[in-house]
């Protein structure tokens, strides 16, 4: 077959199809223009307009979470590649599999400090896990599908392909049979693991009297969800999950505990602290979790299991280190763990749970966080997708959100990226168009880039915004209350808009909630209106989330509400 | 082990040598790992390999020995990386190579040329006044030449950085000054686990 002579652009169309992408996030501008050029000829491929490229990077990575197809977002160079970045960090850190392209200035001018011209492959070197300056045509092809190989495989991340103005206009071949053929000979992505690593695992399995699982974002990367359960079920053992392993469990199960960490429930905290074994399933034990590391579970050997080696004795050190997939090395220890109860352990758990209630919520009168949260979560039935920002509501969310589904849990763990909520819900709706999309945001968080919106009425997104509205950035008001003497700088907003205002002047619903009794019926309301809505809950000004263990601490240094 | 740092005073040098990808843009992935984590690369060496499309590295690091372990993992993650290797324990060989200009007036310059012949190093250039040599060896080795030529007035030292590669014999033992202590350890800071103290 003779190969087709075809622009960049047209090539980066074809091959985008041909990786079986729908849809893609961006903002256009001169060096991008060309490719933008030939979208009239793929309908295949729905570009969906952002108004800030941050956003076009978060609702490509919402829309990655939440499919497990690659989110693809396009900017153009200069400031629409720089704008990108926060998104391509939290993408990286969070191990999302986003695909960037990015207009360059044309090749002549690379170097020259020309109009929008930035090094964009320079400046994301750290927060991609790898990025590309394409410079022929021919290329484009074979750049763009080895791209799409490393954002899926392995352990996920962001990849960004940056292409000269002139090289989108260049001609070229383009074969898929050829250029799609993977040829990266440092590059290797583990599947099962090795029979020993397995054998030691598999024995500290059997020996463990309270043994805990910690199951991480690992297991929905991997969607490894009924392995999973079979691991926790077949030797009766608790499942804790780490917050960006929530929705890894069903949180319905008799065996599944909380989350654990800084502002985890302290039940769960205590469960790792108190086993002998911790089986870490695609988790990284990452600060917010472990806190001390000398103080972190000391009675408890650790199996971890994962698939990037350089995560392996980075903060704890593995008594079994397991490199592979979640899913893959999951199916080789079920069969050959014993079948076991720990019904001591169990009910040992069980009475941590009673002793330390950490989801009882404060009697008062006063509309809580924990109150709208906990509304949602009955009237929803435990059944929507959650996005969050980040700060205090996006612990409570956390906390109180009962998840019934699998991955359907969306947020910024990471890098904390204060903003996450309002793009990745366009990214997660568009990716589940028959699912029930609620964004749990900060008013700090909505207001970096409530900008978009406008790209959710555009496109008939129906997302219901649940605002948590303390006037505060109420997770900075807690640390300078708990850690700084109480002494409150540069926390309180004075001058919020009106968000029910703010969502008829785009044209959406909106709803205010100030009392406990209108939270179900506005719920229900939002639920039932056929497009985008805004819900701005007015909640207690100031309100510290517990529980807390504070930075570099461990449960010794647990704090809990006295209720 | 040989590997831990010199008690509170100093870090040991290690040496990483990595096969890599001829790529543009490699060098840069690779050293921005070393700056994230503050420490310094003593020494550098790139070549292309016997394998056409690959280059080796060689790389002398100064660091604590668990984040410069934890770096070489890091380093292997890198897509063009396809082969790292932390051979600071392993039975290795390793060479720098140092040219040395020197004042050489005639009447010094019989004892130079027989420093020169005692260190086996060849003149690879003489002019009027100065005098060039190109030494190959041991850091030690280099060093010592260097302080004996320093009387004579040294123009010009230009040194290379190292290359390494492991034994073919199975005899234990290292070459030496394999392991010196890096020469200024105030700059590191190490990085401990724990939390990050954001918010
Ligand atoms: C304000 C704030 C407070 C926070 N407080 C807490 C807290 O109290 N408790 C808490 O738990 N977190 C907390 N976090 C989140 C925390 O910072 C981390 O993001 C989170 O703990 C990381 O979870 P993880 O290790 O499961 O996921 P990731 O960081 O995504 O790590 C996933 C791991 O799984 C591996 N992996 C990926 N795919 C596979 C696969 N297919 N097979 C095998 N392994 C795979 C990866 O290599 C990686 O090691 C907080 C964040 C914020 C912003
Ligand atoms: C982009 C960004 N800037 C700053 C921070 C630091 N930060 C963490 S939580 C927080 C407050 C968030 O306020 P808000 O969105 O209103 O949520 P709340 O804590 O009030 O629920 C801030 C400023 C951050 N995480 N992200
Ligand atoms: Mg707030």
């Amino acid at each position: 077959m003779v190969a087709k002579k075809l622009t960049g652009g047209q090539i980066v169309c074809e091959a985008l199809l041909n990786e079986g992408v729908d849809v893609m996030f961006g903002l256009p501008g001169g060096a991008i223009l060309p490719l933008y050029g030939e979208l009239s000829k793929y309908p295949g491929l729905r570009h969906v307009l952002v108004r800030h490229e941050q956003g076009g990077a978060h609702a490509a990575d919402g829309y990655a979470r939440s499919t497990g197809k690659v989110g693809v977002v396009l900017a153009t160079s200069g400031p629409g590649a720089t704008n990108l970045i926060t998104g391509l960090a939290t993408a990286m850190m969070d191990s999302a599999p986003v695909v960037a392209i990015t207009g360059q200035v044309g090749r002549a001018a690379i170097g020259t400090d020309a109009f929008q011209e930035t090094d964009i492959t320079g400046a994301t070197l750290p927060v991609t896990k790898h990025n590309y300056l394409v410079t022929r045509a021919q290329d484009i092809g074979p750049t763009i599908h080895e791209a799409f190989h490393i954002a899926r495989t392995g352990r996920p991340g962001p990849v960004l392909i940056d292409i000269p103005k002139d090289v989108f206009q260049e001609e070229a071949e383009y074969d898929f049979e050829r250029d799609s053929q993977i040829n990266l000979p440092g590059y290797h992505v583990p599947s099962t693991a090795d029979e020993s690593q397995i054998q030691k695992a598999v024995e500290l399995i059997d020996a463990a009297e309270r043994p805990v699982i910690l199951a991480g974002h690992g297991v929905i990367i991997s969607q490894a969800f009924d392995e999973l359960r079979e691991l926790a079920e077949k030797a009766e053992i608790p499942v804790v999950t780490t917050l960006l392993g929530i929705s890894g469990f069903p949180e319905d199960h008799r065996l599944f505990v909380g989350f654990p960490g800084m502002h985890g429930l302290a039940y769960a905290s205590l469960t790792l602290d108190e086993s002998d074994l911790i089986i870490a399933v695609g988790s990284r034990f990452d600060d917010r979790i472990v806190g001390d590391p000398n103080r972190f579970a000391t009675g408890a050997k650790k199996i971890q299991i994962d698939i990037d080696p350089a995560e392996i004795n980075k903060s704890i050190t593995a008594d079994a280190p397991v490199i592979g997939d979640v899913k893959a090395v999951l199916g080789q220890i079920n069969p050959k763990i014993k079948s076991t109860k720990h019904t001591d352990w169990v009910s040992r758990v069980e009475h941590l749970k009673a002793e330390h209630p950490s989801l009882k919520i404060r009697e008062t009168d006063e509309l809580l966080g924990q109150h709208v949260i906990k509304a949602l979560s009955d009237v929803t039935r435990g059944d929507a997708i959650i996005c969050t920002g980040v700060g205090q509501h996006q612990m409570w969310a956390a906390q109180h959100y009962r998840f019934t589904n699998a991955n359907s849990w969306f947020s910024s763990g990471g890098l904390g990226t204060m903003g996450y909520e309002v793009p990745s819900a366009i990214g997660a709706q568009l990716g589940n168009p028959e699912r029930l999309v609620w964004s749990i945001c900060g008013d700090g968080g909505f207001q970096m880039t409530s900008m978009e919106l406008a790209t959710a009425v555009e496109n008939n997104l129906p997302v219901k915004y649940a605002i948590l509205n303390n006037n505060h950035l109420g997770m900075i008001t807690q640390w300078q209350d708990l850690f700084y003497d109480g002494d409150f700088q540069a926390e309180t907003y004075t001058a919020n808009p009106d968000f029910v205002k703010l969502a008829e002047a785009y044209g959406m619903k909106g709803i205010r909630v100030t009392k406990q009794d209108q939270l179900e019926g506005a719920i229900r309301e939002a639920n039932e209106h056929n497009g985008p809505v805004i819900v701005d809950f007015v909640i207690e000004k100031v309100d510290n989330v517990y529980p807390m263990i504070p930075i570099g601490g461990s449960v010794e240094d647990l704090i809990e509400e006295s209720l | 082990m040989t590997t831990s740092s010199n008690g509170a005073s100093g870090f040991k040098q290690r040496t990483i040598i990595a096969l890599v990808e001829d790529k543009p843009g490699v060098l840069a992935r690779i050293s921005g790992l070393f700056r994230r984590r503050g420490f310094n690369i003593a020494s550098l060496a790139v070549g292309r390999s016997e394998m056409p499309g690959l280059s080796r590295m060689t790389f002398v690091v100064e660091g604590p020995p668990h984040v410069v372990q934890h770096v070489a993992a890091q380093l292997d993650r890198l897509v063009e990386v396809v082969e790292v290797q932390d051979i600071t324990e392993k039975n290795i060989v390793w060479r720098e190579l140092a040219l040395i200009k020197v004042n050489s007036p005639s009447e010094h310059r019989g004892e130079i040329l027989e420093l020169a012949n005692i260190f086996r190093v060849n003149v690879i250039d003489i002019g009027a006044k100065t005098l060039t040599m190109e030494v190959t060896g041991g850091r030690n080795k280099i060093n010592s030449l260097i302080e004996l030529l320093r009387r004579f007035g040294i123009r010009e030292v230009i040194r290379t950085g190292r290359v390494a590669t492991l034994r073919g014999a199975l005899i234990e033992g290292q070459e030496e000054g394999a392991h010196a202590v890096a020469d200024s350890v105030e700059h590191f800071y190490t990085p401990t686990a724990g939390d990050s103290g954001s918010v």
